[in-house]
């Protein structure tokens, strides 16, 4: 598979506003928890979702170090390279 | 001040429910009466939130044993296993434990909490993989947390997502570890066990099982789910607790495994806390010899779930996929979950608010949980009490004709 990094933001930015019960505008900067307002279980099934869209597992201390959708941005991209 | 600032907005809603004299979180019971029974505020409250799945608490011959060690051999240990020394009781025990699931080893924690963390910290090693069901307990994800093993969670009850996980580590190094429940905590529903078994056998992991809520619950002899699904053989270790159908305090690991007793000198929730005390194991002796000689009381049990189940359905609450002893319905929001609770203790009801996190899909619940020692005519009113309490608040439409000629709304889910 050939994710790009556009790519990924693409799915994060699609998944969160599927999850999301109103509009909120995303950037790399939106701070998961400060700006969209989930809890610890609310931001692991959300990242559950992109897992399955880009079929790779996510560890939870690695969930458990990202704020930003940046910051998810590039755990993604790192695992994928990995895969 | 600035130290517990960043619970601010916690500590504002914390105070807020105090202020209104409604905090499920801090619940004093002035005298226990029963196992069904307490006053609470001066008022004789009917229990229905102690997850006592077979009120043994009171049992007779549970409380002689009890009082019989702790005169016998004193209070307390004072002290671990690995440091202080082990009473005959806690070898007894696990010897006990042992023979009633038929495995070759046994081990006791102090409690159930610890003991996951205890098994889960020192079975997954640094380059092992933890696979968890996304719903569980606290101390699955704590015991997790605890050791150094790469974690990932699966959707709750769901074995494709389970193969999936497995799929994506086929070629990685280390072990591969699955940790499911037996009934969940939180809605009372149980694993689809057999399809779990299934997935582990396929691609060579091991299966941990916490049965802390279906031990004395389900299986033809009340060991859990394994034994009600038929798929023991498959189950590498099961954990469990003391506190709900053993009606005291503690949890335990079983497993066949060779070199199992090299767990009691890495597991570090053993080594570093005191043993139970000897009133303690003796009393979860004699409700683990109690379970296994009147399985009557898990008719009984299974026979009350079911009665308080359907009965909330009936009236129209929202409540889990299956009858268990977990019986819990769905609130639209926490502010209804706690004036809905408020309402039922005022009339002399105690259950429990679940709200998430603790709770999966950010649902908050209003909270059952049955005993074998309740009776039908307890359970009939705890059910016309919720009915009552239920109509006022608005959560289930009021009767528009006698009840006998209401449409039958317990396919709810």
């Amino acid at each position: 598979m050939t994710d790009s990094d556009a790519d990924i933001r693409e799915i994060i930015f699609d998944t969160l506003r599927n999850a999301l019960p109103r509009p909120v505008a995303l950037t790399e900067q939106t701070h998961i928890v400060d700006d969209l307002g989930l809890d610890s279980v609310a931001v692991m099934d959300f990242v559950m979702e992109i897992e399955d869209r880009l079929d790779l597992s996510v560890p939870l201390d690695k969930i458990a170090e990202i704020e930003t959708l940046g910051d998810l941005l590039t755990v993604l991209r790192d695992l994928k390279a990995h895969v | 001040m600035t130290l517990l600032a960043k619970y601010a907005a916690l500590a504002a809603q914390y105070a807020r429910l105090e202020e209104a004299g409604t905090n499920p979180f801090n619940v004093a019971f002035e005298a226990v009466l029963s196992p069904t029974e307490a006053i609470i505020s001066g008022r004789t409250t009917l229990l229905l939130g102690t997850n006592n799945y077979l009120g043994l608490t009171y049992d007779p011959s549970v409380i002689a044993k009890s009082m019989e060690a702790t005169e016998l051999s004193g209070t307390g240990t004072t002290g671990s296993r690995i440091a202080n020394g082990s009473y005959q009781g806690h070898r007894g025990l696990e010897q006990a434990l042992a023979d009633f699931y038929g495995r070759k080893h046994g081990m006791v924690y102090s409690t159930g909490y610890q003991a996951n963390l205890g098994i889960l910290s020192a079975l997954a090693g640094k380059d092992d993989h933890l696979i968890l069901d996304a719903d569980s307990h606290a101390s699955i994800y704590d015991g997790a947390r605890l050791g150094h093993a790469q974690v990932t969670r699966f959707r709750h009850n769901s074995p494709d997502d389970l193969a999936n996980r497995l799929r994506r580590l086929k070629d990685v190094p280390g072990d591969k570890i699955i940790v499911v429940e037996g009934i969940y905590s939180m809605l009372g529903d149980t694993a689809p066990l057999r399809e779990f078994a299934a997935v582990k056998r396929e691609y060579g992991a091991y299966l941990v099982v916490d049965e802390a809520h279906s031990l004395g619950v389900l299986g033809a002899t009340g060991r859990g789910l394994a034994e009600a699904a038929g798929v023991e053989a498959d189950v590498d270790f099961i954990v469990g607790t003391f506190s709900k159908s053993l009606g005291g305090v503690g949890g335990f690991c079983v497993a066949d495994i060779d070199g199992f007793d090299i767990l009691r000198v890495v597991s570090r929730p053993y080594m570093f806390t005191a043993s139970l005390p000897p009133g303690v194991i003796a009393a979860t002796l004699e409700a683990l010899h109690q379970l296994r000689l009147r399985p009557g009381l898990r008719h009984q049990l299974n026979a009350n779930s079911r009665r308080l189940y359907d009965g909330l359905a009936r009236l129209g609450f929202t409540v889990g996929p299956e009858p268990s002893p977990v019986v819990s319905t769905i609130m639209p929001d926490p502010d209804t979950a706690f004036a809905f609770w408020a309402r039922l203790l005022e009339m002399g009801l105690y259950t429990n608010v679940s709200l998430p996190p603790a709770t999966p899909k950010g649902l908050a619940l209003l909270r059952s949980s049955v005993s074998a020692a309740h009776s039908p005519a307890q359970l009939d009113h705890a059910i016309a009490l919720f009915a009552d309490a239920g109509r006022e608040l608005g959560l289930i439409p009021r009767p528009s004709q006698p009840a006998w000629g209401e449409p039958d709304f317990a396919g709810a889910k």
